[in-house]
């Protein structure tokens, strides 16, 4: 029982991270219709921006954090002008390989600067955690939990009570009317994919601690999303967060009680047994595309 | 969801007499010479692995140009099928002793089995769904292979694997390997044209059109999915018996990407295209050598030539050289000129061909059709009228089978169809057109309409063989006035012209029942006059039509029987003149004063 309270803690940390990644995807997809396969490599190049900035330049963590996000802005910016936007008219197949093609180039861009030792950077606390009862409550973990519940609670005001996340919203549904009542679409598109940028590295700062700074981390972490998009409900913003704490927590017990080796695999299985049983999901929004 | 037809190159047919094999000799020819070639010619170790590595490579990359360029699916676990050729080859010649070819055999069988499952629990949905679902696979396949040390030996690979007692010498092998490579070769250059490859087109062009002609799309694309499976495995297997040893690093995620990169480069669609894409990139990095001491700037340099690619040449090389050389290749010819179509509607019950019994369809709240009764008399013109939004064209879409009915009862020609896909529908002799067109736009008229012939169950088409079909399909083009143009794409139609190539293509499927969505919407009053001459030519021939339209000229002067909706009701039903005289369809129309 102990054991999985604390299996249960450990489980929901790491699928904040997912749900963080995860909602990256669904902004990005609501947005452009389109899903992005470089995400998991957002997490990835911010993890290594931090330990450019925080461990082989020794600034301090806040500045290295700040620096690290604003370089992910950056990032997102360069990839919607380089890879979304030209082929913003095509069809959904070349945007999808153009994608997967920025994953390959970001991932082995970063493997020949740093080569494929994997990197360690600290966490933000100097205490590595508390004693609660029979659990132990990693310091890093309870972090992560924090900043994903104040995100999700900064999405809902965002999106549903600033203009800004009006138009962003407006632009998903119909981007054409959008346009006509005087939206920049473009700009709107922009602003999607920097703020999902930022808030996929924002994960991957916040779970480099726990695994090591590694070229992998992007596509392992991705994927983990995406299946936790499909679990959710594809294209649902509560869906994500749900599906991303669910598989978590799923992929802990079973690291822990099947098989360790495999654990990367239970989130494939998951996806699959969800996409022949009940491939709209949790809480089942839109399974076909677009006729 | 709308294929990526811009992506695609195009071929125009020239119509075929000789038998197919005869046509084909020159080719069969160059194979042999290029095999003997293989096998006598004196090459050095390092050139042999080159030439082993490229033709093995090449048959994957063809798995590649048939799932994603003639069906426009993705697949990005070619390097984990070509895996289990590699490993099923490896492990059952070295460990086991097994034949070679019992092991290539069962690589093969392996790759489709897997390939099959795969796309069976993700085709139905969309493309996003199977381009993560094969990551993950690729991803999972070659966890098994580091971690299932008891099989696969793990990362250490599958040392001293066999060769088939026949080519044991690398050079026999390698004229093995090339004389495959021709066989594949022919078969997906081939493909195309056939039945199989003009349903996977169809699909990457336009699936719901795909679908209503009486295309079995989920199957279709299962198929490719599992035929490039398949050639990954067999590619796979003669690479493990080319280099008698295998790892899984060789069978990453990253030699998916290899493929896809060389698919890409060379042109998707065409096999002559993936040869390019694949002897370039494997011979450019054996040329720049110097690259691969930094480990990732490889594939760094593979991730930007795919946005590149995709950006700048979506065609690939030898989409670019096609369109290049379009201007000194030959005009395209004139078809031959064809007979009068022949329409037989098939006539099984009695006097009612369509009869819809409290048809309804619901959006969640919205009632779009409600409790609708329709009965289609036998051999006449019949038409489904009302305002904007009155739920005509939801009906026809129930009708055809893209909506699913909430509740009624469709019964065609004495047939219930109320639960059938939209192909099953076609099959049993629903045929119909868009309000939208809907055609397959990289290809010509006449195999926009071929395809339309070739439904399950016409009759008139005898076996069903390419010679019958293309002169069906011409009758079909000839009807509607465009006969000399059959072999002209899509593209090169005036939208009115389009508008008669989708009739042409519901017509040569010999229906028996015609839906018309909306057929005189868009065209101009001249344009207008020929439609209503062509309805009155199809109908004099016994065909039962059903048709939707706003222009009540042509409802009044074509149709005897007229049934209005409004608001998902039926407000009237009966006799043409009586019907449009009612006072409530002219309040429906024109409001109340």
């Amino acid at each position: 029982m102990d054991l999985a309270l604390q299996l249960l803690f450990t489980g929901i940390g790491i699928g904040a991270v997912y749900a963080l990644v995860a909602l990256g995807f669904v902004l990005i997809f609501r947005a452009t219709n389109v899903v992005n396969f470089a995400q998991g490599e957002f997490s990835m190049v911010a993890a290594y921006l931090m330990v450019v900035f925080a461990v082989d330049l020794g600034w301090p963590y806040w500045l290295s954090f700040l620096l690290s996000l604003a370089g992910m802005a950056l990032l997102g910016a360069i990839f919607n002008l380089g890879v979304y936007y030209p082929l913003r008219h095509r069809t959904f197949l070349p945007v999808i390989i153009a994608t997967i093609g920025a994953s390959i180039l970001l991932a082995n861009s970063v493997l020949a600067i740093y080569g494929p030792q994997p990197q360690v950077l600290e966490g933000w606390f100097e205490t590595p955690g508390i004693q609660l009862g029979p659990v132990y409550l990693d310091s890093q973990y309870l972090l992560i939990i924090a900043v994903t519940m104040i995100l999700v609670v900064f999405n809902y005001w965002f999106f549903e009570h600033t203009m800004l996340g009006k138009k962003l919203q407006a632009t998903s549904q119909d981007k054409e009317m959008a346009s006509l009542l005087g939206i920049s679409v473009s700009t709107m598109i922009m602003i999607t994919f920097i703020y999902s940028a930022v808030l996929g590295g924002l994960a991957g700062i916040l779970v480099a601690p726990i695994l090591f700074v590694s070229i992998q981390m992007g596509s392992t972490i991705a994927l983990k999303a995406f299946a936790a998009t499909i679990i959710g409900g594809f294209g649902d913003v509560a869906g994500a967060i749900i599906g991303g704490l669910a598989l978590g927590i799923i992929e802990t017990f079973g690291a822990a009680y099947i098989s360790v080796p495999y654990k990367d695999g239970f989130a494939f299985l998951v996806l699959v047994l969800f996409l022949v049983f009940r491939p709209q999901g949790i809480f089942g929004e839109r399974v076909a595309e677009k006729a | 969801m709308s294929a990526p037809s811009e992506n695609m190159p195009i071929t125009v047919p020239a119509t075929r007499a000789k038998p197919l094999l005869i046509r084909h000799l020159p080719y069969f020819i160059g194979a042999a010479i290029v095999v003997a070639l293989a096998a006598t010619m004196r090459f050095d170790g390092y050139i042999l692995n080159i030439l082993m590595q490229a033709t093995t490579f090449a048959i994957a990359v063809f798995g590649l140009s048939v799932v994603l360029g003639l069906c426009g699916q993705i697949n990005l676990a070619q390097a984990a099928f070509f895996g289990f050729g590699a490993y099923a080859v490896g492990i059952g010649t070295s460990d086991y002793h097994i034949s070679y070819w019992l092991c290539l055999a069962a690589g093969c069988l392996m790759a489709l089995v897997a390939g099959a499952v795969l796309g069976m629990s993700t085709l139905r949905l969309g493309g996003h769904y199977l381009a993560m679902v094969t990551i993950s696979f690729q991803q999972i396949v070659t966890l098994v292979m580091i971690n299932a040390i008891w099989l696969t030996h793990g990362p250490d690979g599958v040392p001293r694997i066999g060769r088939p007692d026949l080519f044991q010498n690398s050079q026999s092998y390698l004229a093995f390997c090339v004389a495959m490579l021709a066989l594949v070769g022919y078969f997906v250059w081939h493909l195309p044209d056939t039945r199989l490859g003009r349903a996977m087109r169809a699909v990457r062009d336009n699936e719901l059109a795909a679908g209503v002609v009486g295309i079995d799309v989920f199957r279709t694309k299962v198929y490719a999915f599992a035929l490039s499976a398949v050639l990954g495995g067999l590619a796979g297997g003669l690479f493990a018996g080319g280099f008698a040893y295998v790892s899984p690093d060789q069978f990453s995620f990253a030699e998916s990407i290899v493929f896809l990169t060389m698919s890409l480069l060379g042109g998707v669609a065409s096999p002559i295209g993936s040869a390019i894409g694949t002897g370039l990139l494997i011979l450019i990095p054996e040329w720049l050598r110097f690259l691969k001491s930094v480990p990732g700037l490889y594939l760094a340099i593979y991730g930007l030539s795919v946005i590149l690619i995709i950006r700048f040449m979506p065609d690939g090389i030898w989409g670019f050289i096609n369109v290049a050389t379009q201007r000194w290749r030959s005009q395209i010819k004139a078809p031959p000129a064809a007979a009068t179509l022949q329409l037989k509607p098939a006539t099984v019950s009695g006097d009612t061909v369509l009869e819809v019994t409290s048809l309804s369809k619901y959006f969640g709240g919205l009632k779009a059709v409600d409790g609708v009764d329709i009965a289609v008399k036998r051999g006449s013109v019949h038409a489904l009228i009302g305002p904007n939004g009155s739920g005509k064209t939801t009906t026809l879409n129930v009708l055809s089978g893209l909506y699913k009915a909430t509740s009624g009862k469709i019964l065609l020609d004495g047939t219930d169809i109320t639960d059938m896909q939209p192909h099953q529908r076609t099959a049993a002799g629903l045929g119909r057109t868009f309000q939208n067109i809907r055609l397959f736009r990289s290809m010509t008229a006449l195999e926009n309409v071929e395809i339309g012939a070739e439904r399950p169950g016409n009759t008139l088409i005898g076996k069903g063989g390419d010679a019958a079909l293309s002169e069906r399909a011409m009758e079909a083009l000839t009807f509607v006035g465009l006969g000399p143009r059959a072999n002209e794409l899509i593209s090169s139609f005036s939208y009115g012209h389009q508008r008669l190539i989708e009739i042409a293509r519901a017509l040569a499927a010999n229906p028996t029942l015609l839906l018309l969505d909306e057929p005189a919407a868009g065209l101009n009053s001249s344009e207008k006059l020929e439609l209503h001459e062509l309805l009155k030519r199809i109908a004099a021939q016994g065909l039962t039509i059903l048709i939707i339209d706003h222009d009540m000229t042509l409802v009044a002067e074509a149709a005897q029987h007229i049934t209005v909706l409004n608001f998902g009701r039926r407000i009237a039903d009966g006799e043409s003149m009586a019907v449009l005289r009612h006072p409530d369809v002219v309040s429906a129309y024109l409001g109340t004063e």
